[in-house]
């Protein structure tokens, strides 16, 4: 057994040629990268040392590493794609990737992966693409501490930072996103985690998910995006250390979900959004132990979703806790922390003695009559929303916090 | 020195001022007299600008009082009934218009001596009494030493001592050279002071006269007889 | 005039009403700061302090004391002083006690424990409402001698802008949502001088709310420098246009 162990491991060694280190420099004898790459092989390092390489569309094809060494920058000339790898455990790390093609028809990047695996894009700075990193069939690659910045203003003018499609099992890590259409997208993309990254002052979402199953993503940040981030037509996706912060406007969320279901939302920060999270055809979602703060809504449920747990949450300063457009509620409320909470604890138990109305009645008034925001905290409103706490009528009577506790959770 | 000429004032129905004009010098002495509401309060303070007529023209030294407010400088007022803030002593009241008016002349306080004003100067306006009241206002008049002396029923309300007080000040002052307008229901106490009456009723001028030229046409010698001969030959 | 102004304050102060509006306004503004643990609530407190507690004391204590002070202008009236000057330091005494006892009061303790751009607005909003409301009272009282007709007056000005006003204003809306009334709803609020403190105050305090969906329409008017600029300016004219009135009627006026 231990001999033919022996045997095989010396069969590899001689049959692949030993991996040599070639090098792209004005002094060295490679002046580009593409002529480096045509005498490379499997398994090679070409080392890029810093310069301005412009070289049209760059294609790799074998399984090589390809290392910049004090940031050589490949520029795109806004005409082409600028790298496409066509190959497994490709390497490519530490360049300047700039001005790629911008075109509608193609969606040219600064990098494309194409139905390959293990390939893994580290700290590189993309600046001024149409799509600056795009993987499609892909396997096992990883994205890492890249810096990515478009200079987005109009959503159809500009692609996504890290683009992912129909790809499974994706790393993407430490990256930070700013300017572009989507800071992530995701779409038909599974078991992949997206951890540490920050995606601010995109133009659309922050992260974007579509028909992605089976996905985590973990302690990012999401700040001032257009609408935060997008969770659709998706199942199982655990959510959990985000940060959603000033992810302000019009149709701003700090998190939309749409038509998803069997999710999992724990320990994350909603801060200052317009509405933290809106919940369109929501189903079996578990919210759990976040931090709602100075939202202008905390929670926006529409009424067709169901069996939705929220729980162990801390409300805090919202302009609205929670706000519905239906009267039916399949979700329940139980033990959160409201800050308006006004009721007592005899027994010393920490949970209110009465129950809490989180639906106030001018929140029902201004899903349906938008204007009436105006007349927020004058005394007319303030006296309605008491007699509706005390005598409810017009608002569900199932909206309902059973175990309202009396001080905000240590989150 | 006064001058109306053709002042209306009506308060709802009431015309107060029927086209009053009457023409005073300095150096007279005249009496206001007539009924009840026949219009005197409402012309006196018409002249101290209180009250704006409806129409006409109030001439203060040939000059139009209307947008002036500085020829109150040289008037003297007292009401009727003084009304002062409830809450200030007699001697803030006094202080007060004094600092207000930023008077330079030298101040006469004959009458804040003779009625003994500052023996009271810390009792609050409120707890005085009319009579009180009346030598307060008596005393604010006169202080200012003014050209004009525009008094409403300045005795009435006051005792005996204090009346007569009053009524030698006025005699003192006429001879000053001043001019003195006295409104009055006591005919008998004017007869020493005035040289002139203006007998006004519902409104209007009935007369303005010398008092000796009175004299001479009813033969009375007493102005409450003159006035009553005068009302008995209007009825007939 | 400063003399005037010098008596009618020191009026005020031995008066002392207005020294325990200013009082109970520290009481009320430190304890809500002390008690609650977080100062949002602190500043919910002064809010509702501010648009109805400091409306109605200044309306009824400016009109009780026009009133009460009939004597003293009447003396002053046969001085030689202007009309237009006895009024405006009737008011200026009136209002500057006002707007100082609210400075004292709440803006003390509204500026330790509060940021200073909210506390600055606050302050601000706070005193210009005093100010508001010490000209509609003036209104009321110039424009009838009885003074339980005057009193009642400034209570009716009080109930409409603090309670009336919004319900009409909701009553409006519900009429009307089928309509974009939003731009519309701009220029009715800036009918009443408590709701447009309440807007600006708002804009604080609920930024986010306000950043979406209508909310983001009286954003970019009143959050905008311009908006805030004629927001302050429409106040300033709650301020002057009534006591313009005021004191045309009162230069007629016959004592």
């Amino acid at each position: 057994m231990r001999t033919l162990l022996c045997l095989t491991l010396m069969l590899s060694f001689v049959s692949t040629t030993p991996a040599k280190t070639i090098r792209v420099g004005e002094t060295e004898i490679f002046k580009t990268i593409t002529s480096a790459l045509k005498k490379a092989s499997d398994g090679d390092t070409i080392l890029v040392f810093g310069g301005f390489y412009k070289e049209g569309n760059i294609i790799i094809e074998k399984s090589i590493s390809l290392i910049g060494i004090d940031m050589p920058v490949i520029d795109g000339d806004k005409k082409v794609e600028i790298l496409s790898i066509h190959a497994d455990y490709v390497t490519l790390k530490g360049f300047k990737i700039q001005r790629s093609g911008h075109a509608s028809i193609g969606d040219p990047a600064g990098v494309k992966v194409y139905d390959s695996k293990h390939v893994r894009i580290l700290d590189n700075y993309f600046y001024d693409n149409f799509f600056s990193i795009y993987i499609q069939r892909s396997k096992h690659c990883i994205v890492k501490n890249n810096r990515v910045v478009s200079l987005g203003v109009d959503e159809q003018e500009i692609g996504n930072g890290i683009h992912c499609w129909k790809s499974d099992s994706l790393l993407i890590i430490g990256n930070y996103l700013s300017g572009n259409r989507d800071g992530i997208y995701f779409e038909f993309v599974t078991h992949s985690v997206i951890w540490r990254n920050i995606s601010e002052n995109n133009t659309r979402y922050g992260l974007h998910f579509m028909f992605s199953h089976n996905d985590s993503y973990f302690t990012n940040i999401f700040r001032n995006n257009g609408a935060g981030v997008a969770v659709m037509y998706t199942k199982h996706v655990t959510m959990m250390n985000n940060t959603f912060i000033e992810n302000w406007g019009d149709a701003a969320y700090g998190l939309l979900l749409k038509e998803i279901s069997d999710s999992y939302i724990y320990n994350n920060r909603f801060i200052n959004n317009t509405s933290a999270i809106f919940l369109d055809g929501a189903n079996r979602i578990i919210v759990e132990k976040n931090l709602f703060k100075s939202n202008g809504w905390g929670m926006k449920i529409q009424a067709n979703g169901m069996d939705n747990v929220i729980t162990k949450n801390n409300f805090i300063r919202n302009t609205f806790d929670i706000s519905t457009n239906g009267s039916l509620v399949l979700s329940t409320f139980d033990e959160n922390y409201w800050d308006r909470y006004e009721g007592y604890d005899l027994n010393k138990d920490q949970i209110g003695d009465v129950p809490y109305r989180p639906l106030s009645l001018f929140s029902v008034i201004v899903e349906t009559n938008p204007p009436a925001m105006l007349l927020y905290r004058s005394f007319m409103v303030s006296l309605l929303d008491k007699s509706e706490r005390i005598l409810p009528s017009l608002t569900p009577d199932n909206f309902i916090d059973n175990i309202p506790l009396m001080r905000p959770l240590p989150l | 020195m006064i001058e109306t000429r053709h002042l209306n004032k009506r308060f709802g129905r009431l015309q107060a001022l029927d086209k009053i004009s009457v023409h005073c010098q300095s150096s007279q002495s005249i009496a206001l007299i007539g009924p009840n509401g026949c219009g005197k309060t409402t012309l006196i303070k018409s002249v101290l600008g209180m009250v704006v007529p409806d129409s006409g023209d109030i001439l203060f030294k040939e000059k139009s009082i209307k947008k002036d407010y500085t020829y109150r400088n040289h008037i003297g007022y007292m009401p009727q009934i003084g009304r002062y803030p409830d809450n200030m002593t007699i001697g803030q009241v006094l202080d007060m218009i004094i600092n207000i008016r930023s008077y330079q002349g030298t101040l006469d306080e004959d009458l804040v001596r003779e009625f003994g004003i500052e023996q009271m100067k810390n009792k609050r306006m409120r707890t005085l009494s009319g009579g009180t009241r009346q030598k307060v206002s008596a005393c604010l008049a006169f202080i200012f030493n003014p050209d004009v002396l525009i008094l409403d029923e300045p005795t009435a309300g006051l005792d005996p001592i204090a009346s007569e007080i009053l009524k030698e000040k006025i005699i003192a002052e006429k001879q000053n050279g001043k001019l003195i307008l006295i409104t009055s229901h006591l005919l008998s106490e004017l007869d020493d002071m005035i040289t002139q009456i203006i007998f006004m009723q519902e409104g209007r001028l009935v007369f303005h006269k010398n008092i000796t030229e009175l004299h001479a046409e009813t033969g009375e010698n007493r102005i409450s007889k003159a006035i009553a001969q005068i009302l008995k030959k209007q009825k007939a | 005039m400063i003399r005037i102004i010098k008596f009618v304050i020191l009026d005020i102060i031995k008066n002392k009403i207005v020294l325990a509006y200013t009082l109970l306004l520290a009481i009320f503004a430190w304890s809500a700061f002390s008690l609650e643990d977080t100062s949002a609530k602190g500043v919910l407190s002064l809010l509702n302090i501010i648009l109805l507690i400091v409306p109605l004391v200044s309306v009824l204590f400016t009109t009780i004391y026009i009133y009460n002070s009939a004597e003293f202008v009447e003396l002053l009236t046969s001085q030689p002083i202007k009309r237009n000057k006895i009024w405006i330091s009737l008011f200026i005494g009136l209002s500057g006690s006002m707007a100082i006892a609210f400075f004292l009061g709440a803006g003390v303790p509204l500026f330790i424990y509060t940021e200073p751009s909210l506390s600055l607005i606050m302050v601000s909003i706070g005193m210009l409402i005093s100010l508001v409301f010490v000209s509609l009272a003036f209104l009321s009282a110039s424009i009838t001698r009885d003074k339980a007709k005057g009193i009642g007056m400034s209570i009716m000005l009080w109930l409409y802008f603090a309670l009336l006003f919004d319900a009409l204003v909701l009553f409006l809306l519900f009429q009307l949502s089928d309509y974009p009334i939003e731009k519309m709803m701009i220029g009715i609020t800036a009918t009443s001088p408590i709701d447009l403190a309440r807007i600006l105050i708002l804009l604080h305090l609920d930024v986010s709310a306000m950043m979406g969906y209508t909310g983001a329409i009286f954003k970019k008017f009143f959050g905008s420098a311009e908006g805030m600029v004629i927001a302050f300016f429409l106040l300033t004219l709650w301020v002057a246009i009534p006591y313009y009135i005021s004191l045309r009627i009162f230069k007629r006026k016959d004592l």
